[in-house]
C-alpha cells in the first residue's frame, strides 16, 4: 500500500509497505527515522513508544496500515512540538544559543531535563521514556512519584535504576510551563 | 590557558546526552547505508545432535530473499578460540537456539519470514542440560578462565570447623540469569574488496576486530569496527558474539551492506547469560563470632562450545578473615548455552551466598550483622596475604549503618507488622576487584587552544566520554569545552573493552598520560603551541604492572528495607542504601547512577530475574520480557548511593577504582537478609517470588 501520514509535523509518503509491517518498521527503516528503537518487537519495554494522533502507543504493535492518515510524534518531533505548545501561550519561543557558538535547536522541557538529571545512560531507553513522560506531564502537569512511577512503568530501564529518570521528569514539571522548549544549555557545563 | 580547578570530580553533564535525547545518536544498525539487505538468523530446534538436511527452497520463493545461507553454502571460516563463533560451518547442534542458518532479503520482514520458513531435518542425540549437585560430569577446574585457581586451601578447613563452636552450614542456588541489555546484539556489515567495516554493538572493539579477522583470514587492519554509541552491555557484548560474524559473512556473500539485529528472544541463547550456582558454604566461629574455618564450594555448570565458569567462590578469598579456608569451584559441561560474562561475573551469586552465610552466623552468635563483619575484617588479603592497597568496608558499613538508621533496629525476626505486611531490614558488603589493562592514547593541540583526545574506548552508558574528558581537561588544565574526545572506533588508538569495570582507569591512564606530556611540551615551548600543533601518544603498558605487591578492591555496604505481604507473600523493597569506597569518584553525577544502576539490577536479582532451563527442549523458558522480569520503574523505590573518601596512592593516576559493577555485588543478600528480618523465614534460593515464600506462611 502507499502509506499517507504526518510525522512530527511533516507529511510523510512511503510507497510498497507491507500492511502488515510496524509503524515501528516504517519510521526508522523507510522514513530515516531511527530514534524509536526497537528493543523487544512485541510491546514489552517501551523502547519504541511514540504518540498517535496523541495516544501512546508502542509502535512496534502499530501496524503500518494503521497509521494510515494519523499523527504521529516521535522522539525526532518533541522538540518542535514543545516549541508549538509554548509558542501557543506566549506567540513565541525564543531559542537560545548553545556552547562554542554553534546554534543548537531548543529541546522540550522533558529532553532538557533528562540532560541536567543525567537520566541518560546508554541512551536505548531514553527516546521512548520520554516520548511517555512528555504524555505525562501533558496531562497531569504536577505528578507525584506515584504517578510517574506509574506512567513510566511499561518503560525498562537495565541501566540508571530510574532514580534519576523520576527526578528528571520532577525537574521538568517543577521548571513548569514557564521554562519552555527554548532553553538550550547542554552539555559540559552541568552543575 | 584557563585553568580549571575542579574539571575531575565535578558532577559533569554527559556530552552524548543531547544527542540521545534528540534520537540522533546513531547504534549499529542505524547506520544508513545504500542498498543495505536485512537478515535474520534461524534458530537450532534439538539442543543436540546433527542436521540431516536443510530445505530452503520455500524460503527462497519470496523475490525479496536474497539468500538463505546454511552449513552447506556459508563461507569458510577460520577456527577461533571461541567456538560459538565458528557459525555454519558444521551440521552438529551443540545447543538449542544456536544459529544454524541466516534469511538474507531486502526487508526485515522478508528476511523474518524466510527465516520462518527454513525447514531443517535433525537426527536428535539424547542430551543433558540440567545443573544437579551430583551431577556426574563435575570436575574440578585447575584454573577459572586462565585467571584464578578453581581450587584454594588454608590451614586445615575440616578439623577446625568439626571442633569449632559455632557452625552454620547451607546451600544456596542462584538461578541462571541474562544481562538483556536494552540494545539487542546488532551489526552492519559491508566489505570493500577484502577490507570489511561493521558497525557493532560491542563492549571492545578491538577483540571484535581481532576476532573477524581471524575468522575470515584477513589482517587486522584490513577490518573496520565502529562502535560509537552502544546501548548497554553488561557483560554480554565482552566480546565478539554471533550476530557481527553473521553479518560480515553475509555482506561478503551478497556483495552488499548487511545490518543484523539479534531478536529479543534469541538473545538467552546466543549472546551468554549468567550460569546457575549451587554454593554450598560451611562456618566454623568462636561464640564471639570471629570465623576460625570457611569453606565456599561452588557447583555450577558450562557449555560444550565454551570453558566459561562463573567464579563464585572468589569473593571468600577476599572478604573475611578466614585462617582455615577452602575455596573451590566444580563445573560440568552440558548441553546449554554457553555462560559468559554479566555484570561481576562471580562476585554478584557468590556474595549473595556468602553474605547470606555471614547473617546466619550473626543470628546463631547473637551478634549485629554490621558488628559481626567489622570483628572479622582482615587486615592483609586473607588468601594472597598481600596488603590491601585500601580497604574501607568497616566505614562503609558504620556510615551506611548511620544513614540507614540501622542501630534502632530490633534484630528479632519476624515481629514487625504494619497492618498485614511484616517489615525486616537486612545487610550486605559489597566487593568488586580492581582490574587495569594496558591502553593507548594520543592527544592534540592546536594552536587555537583546542585539544584533540583520541581513544578506542567504549561507552556502554557508563559516561565514558565524558569522564575522559574530564580526566584530559584535568590533566591538561584545560576548560572542558576546549577538550573534544573520540572514541568506539578501531581507528583510534587501541584500547582494552569496557569490561571488569576497568575502562575509566584504563583508558583515563592513557589518556592522562598523553595530556601531561603534552602540557610540558606546551610549557618547555614557552606556553604556546607552535602553528602545526603538537601531539603525544601514551601507552600504559608498563606503566599498568604497578601496584601489583597490593591487594586492590572497592568495598561497599547496602542496606535494604523491605515489607512481606503475609496474605500474597508479596516482597516489595522499601529503600535501600548503599555506601562504597571505590577511590576517587571523579564524575559525582555519572558515578552515582552507575551504584544505582548496578543495586538496582540486584534488587531485580534478588526479587524477579531467573530463568528456567527446560528438561525436554532444552532451553531457557523465560526468553522475553513478558516471562524474564526486570524491575520497572513502579518495583524500585528511593535508592541512595553514597561514597566515602577513599585516597588509594596505588591505583593509577586519577585514583579511582571500577565503579560499574560493584552496585550489583551484596543487594540480593541484603535484601534476602532482609526478607528474613521480616518473617523469619531464611530463602536461600533466588529469585525470592511470592511462590518461594507462601508455603511459610500457610
Amino acid at each position: 500500500m502507499r502509506l499517507t501520514f504526518r510525522v512530527n509535523g511533516r507529511q510523510q509518503q512511503a510507497d510498497d509497505v507491507w500492511e502488515g509491517e510496524s509503524l515501528l518498521y516504517v519510521l526508522r527503516e523507510r522514513l530515516g527515522l531511527p530514534g524509536s528503537k526497537n528493543a523487544c518487537e512485541q510491546g514489552e519495554c517501551g523502547s519504541c513508544t511514540v504518540r498517535l494522533d496523541g495516544l501512546l502507543v508502542c509502535s512496534c504493535l502499530v501496524a503500518a496500515g494503521q497509521a494510515q492518515g494519523r499523527d504521529v510524534v516521535t522522539v525526532e518531533g518533541l522538540a518542535s512540538q514543545a516549541k508549538k505548545r509554548a509558542d501557543g501561550r506566549s506567540g513565541g519561543a525564543d531559542g537560545r544559543t548553545g556552547k562554542a557558538g554553534t546554534d543548537l535547536q531548543p529541546l522540550s522541557p522533558i529532553q532538557q531535563a533528562f540532560i541536567d538529571a543525567g537520566a541518560v545512560q546508554c541512551g536505548f531507553c531514553t527516546p521512548g521514556m520520554l516520548v511517555a513522560a512528555d504524555e505525562l506531564l501533558e496531562r497531569n502537569a504536577s505528578p507525584t512519584d506515584a504517578d510517574i512511577r506509574e506512567a513510566l512503568s511499561g518503560n525498562l530501564c537495565r541501566c540508571t535504576g530510574y532514580q534519576t529518570i523520576l527526578a528528571a521528569v520532577r525537574l521538568a514539571a517543577a521548571r513548569g510551563t514557564a521554562d519552555t522548549a527554548g532553553t538550550a544549555d547542554t552539555a559540559g557545563t552541568g552543575g | 590557558m584557563t585553568t580549571m580547578e575542579h574539571t575531575l570530580g565535578a558532577s559533569i553533564a554527559r556530552l552524548e546526552s543531547r544527542a540521545k535525547v534528540t534520537g540522533t545518536a546513531r547504534y549499529a544498525a542505524e547506520y544508513v547505508t545504500d542498498d543495505a539487505l536485512y537478515a535474520w538468523p534461524v534458530p537450532a530446534g534439538i539442543a543436540r545432535g546433527e542436521i540431516t538436511a536443510v530445505h530452503t527452497e520455500a524460503a527462497m520463493t519470496d523475490p525479496a530473499v536474497v539468500v538463505v545461507l546454511t552449513h552447506q553454502n556459508a563461507p569458510r571460516l577460520h577456527p577461533v578460540e571461541d567456538r560459538t563463533l565458528t557459525l555454519l560451518q558444521s551440521s552438529h547442534i551443540a545447543h538449542r537456539g544456536q544459529y544454524i542458518a541466516l534469511a538474507v532479503a531486502t526487508s526485515l520482514e522478508a528476511a523474518r519470514s524466510a527465516a520462518g520458513a527454513v525447514l531443517v531435518q535433525y537426527k536428535a542425540d539424547h542430551h543433558d542440560v540440567v545443573l544437579a549437585e551430583d551431577h556426574p560430569g563435575l570436575y574440578m577446574p585447575e584454573e577459572i578462565d586462565g585467571l584464578w585457581p578453581g581450587t584454594r586451601e588454608h590451614g586445615d578447613f575440616d578439623t577446625v570447623y568439626a571442633t569449632a563452636e559455632i557452625r552454620t552450614d547451607a546451600v544456596y542456588t542462584t538461578p541462571p540469569m541474562h544481562n538483556h541489555p536494552m540494545e539487542p546484539h546488532a551489526a552492519t556489515a559491508l566489505w570493500d574488496g577484502d577490507a570489511l567495516t561493521v558497525y557493532d554493538s560491542n563492549q571492545g572493539s578491538v577483540t571484535v576486530q581481532h576476532t573477524l579477522a581471524q575468522l575470515f583470514g584477513i589482517d587486522a587492519g584490513q577490518v573496520r569496527v565502529v562502535s560509537e554509541h552502544v546501548g548497554g552491555g553488561f557483560g554480554s557484548k565482552g566480546t565478539a558474539r554471533p550476530h557481527v560474524v553473521l553479518a560480515a559473512m553475509a555482506a561478503r556473500v551478497v556483495g552488499r551492506p548487511v545490518k543484523l539485529a539479534v531478536p529479543r528472544n534469541h538473545m538467552p541463547a546466543v549472546v551468554g547469560h549468567r550460569a546457575p550456582t549451587i554454593q554450598r558454604i560451611r562456618i566454623g566461629a568462636g561464640r564471639d563470632g570471629c570465623i576460625q574455618a570457611l569453606a565456599h564450594e561452588v557447583v555450577t555448570c558450562t557449555s560444550m562450545v565454551g570453558r566459561f565458569v562463573e567464579a563464585a567462590a572468589l569473593p571468600s578469598r577476599v572478604m573475611y578473615i578466614a585462617p582455615n579456608s577452602r575455596t573451590a569451584h566444580r563445573v560440568t559441561r552440558l548441553d546449554i548455552p554457553a555462560p559468559s560474562w554479566m555484570r561481576a561475573p562471580g562476585e554478584c551469586p557468590g556474595m549473595f551466598a556468602l553474605e547470606s552465610a555471614i547473617d546466619e552466623l550473626a543470628y546463631v552468635c547473637g551478634i549485629d550483622p554490621v558488628e559481626l563483619r567489622i570483628r572479622n575484617d582482615p587486615q592483609v588479603e586473607p588468601d594472597s596475604g598481600l596488603p590491601f592497597s585500601s580497604r574501607h568496608l568497616t566505614e562503609c558499613l558504620r556510615e551506611g549503618a548511620r544513614r540507614f538508621g540501622w542501630h534502632e533496629r530490633d534484630p528479632s525476626p519476624g515481629t514487625r507488622y504494619e497492618g498485614r505486611l511484616l517489615i525486616g531490614s537486612g545487610v550486605a558488603a559489597s566487593m568488586y576487584p580492581v582490574v587495569i589493562l594496558p591502553s593507548r592514547a594520543e592527544v592534540r593541540a592546536d594552536p587555537d587552544g583546542h585539544y584533540w583526545v583520541r581513544v578506542n574506548a567504549t561507552d556502554i552508558g557508563t559516561g565514558a566520554r565524558t569522564v575522559l574528558a574530564q580526566i584530559a581537561a584535568d590533566a591538561l588544565t584545560a576548560p572542558l569545552g576546549y577538550v573534544h574526545i573520540s572514541i568506539g572506533s578501531t581507528d583510534l588508538p587501541e584500547a582494552p573493552l569496557a569490561g571488569g569495570s576497568s575502562g575509566t582507569a584504563s583508558w583515563g591512564w592513557a589518556v592522562h598520560n598523553a595530556c601531561v606530556r603534552l602540557r610540558g611540551l606546551i610549557e618547555h615551548s614557552g606556553g604556546s603551541v607552535p602553528a602545526g600543533g603538537l601531539s603525544v601518544s601514551a601507552d600504559t603498558t608498563e606503566d599498568v604492572k604497578s601496584g601489583q605487591e597490593y591487594a586492590r578492591c572497592a568495598f561497599g555496604a547496602q542496606f535494604a528495607e523491605v515489607q512481606v505481604d503475609t496474605d500474597t507473600a508479596e516482597v516489595r523493597l522499601r529503600r535501600l542504601t548503599g555506601v562504597f569506597a571505590a577511590g576517587r569518584i571523579l564524575n559525582a553525577r555519572t558515578a552515582r547512577s552507575q551504584f544505582i544502576g548496578g543495586m538496582t539490577m540486584g534488587l531485580s536479582m534478588a526479587l524477579m530475574e531467573g530463568s528456567t532451563m527446560d528438561p525436554e527442549f532444552g532451553d531457557y523458558a523465560e526468553r522475553d520480557f513478558a516471562s524474564y522480569h526486570v524491575a520497572v520503574c513502579a518495583d524500585v523505590p528511593a535508592i541512595e548511593a553514597h561514597w566515602i573518601d577513599e585516597e588509594d596512592p596505588h591505583l593509577n593516576p586519577m585514583h579511582s577504582k571500577g565503579i560499574g559493577e560493584i552496585g550489583i555485588v551484596g543487594t540480593a543478600a541484603a535484601v534476602a537478609n532482609a526478607v528474613h528480618h521480616a518473617t523469619g523465614v531464611r530463602v536461600r534460593t533466588l529469585p525470592i517470588r511470592p511462590d518461594t515464600l507462601l508455603p511459610h506462611f500457610a
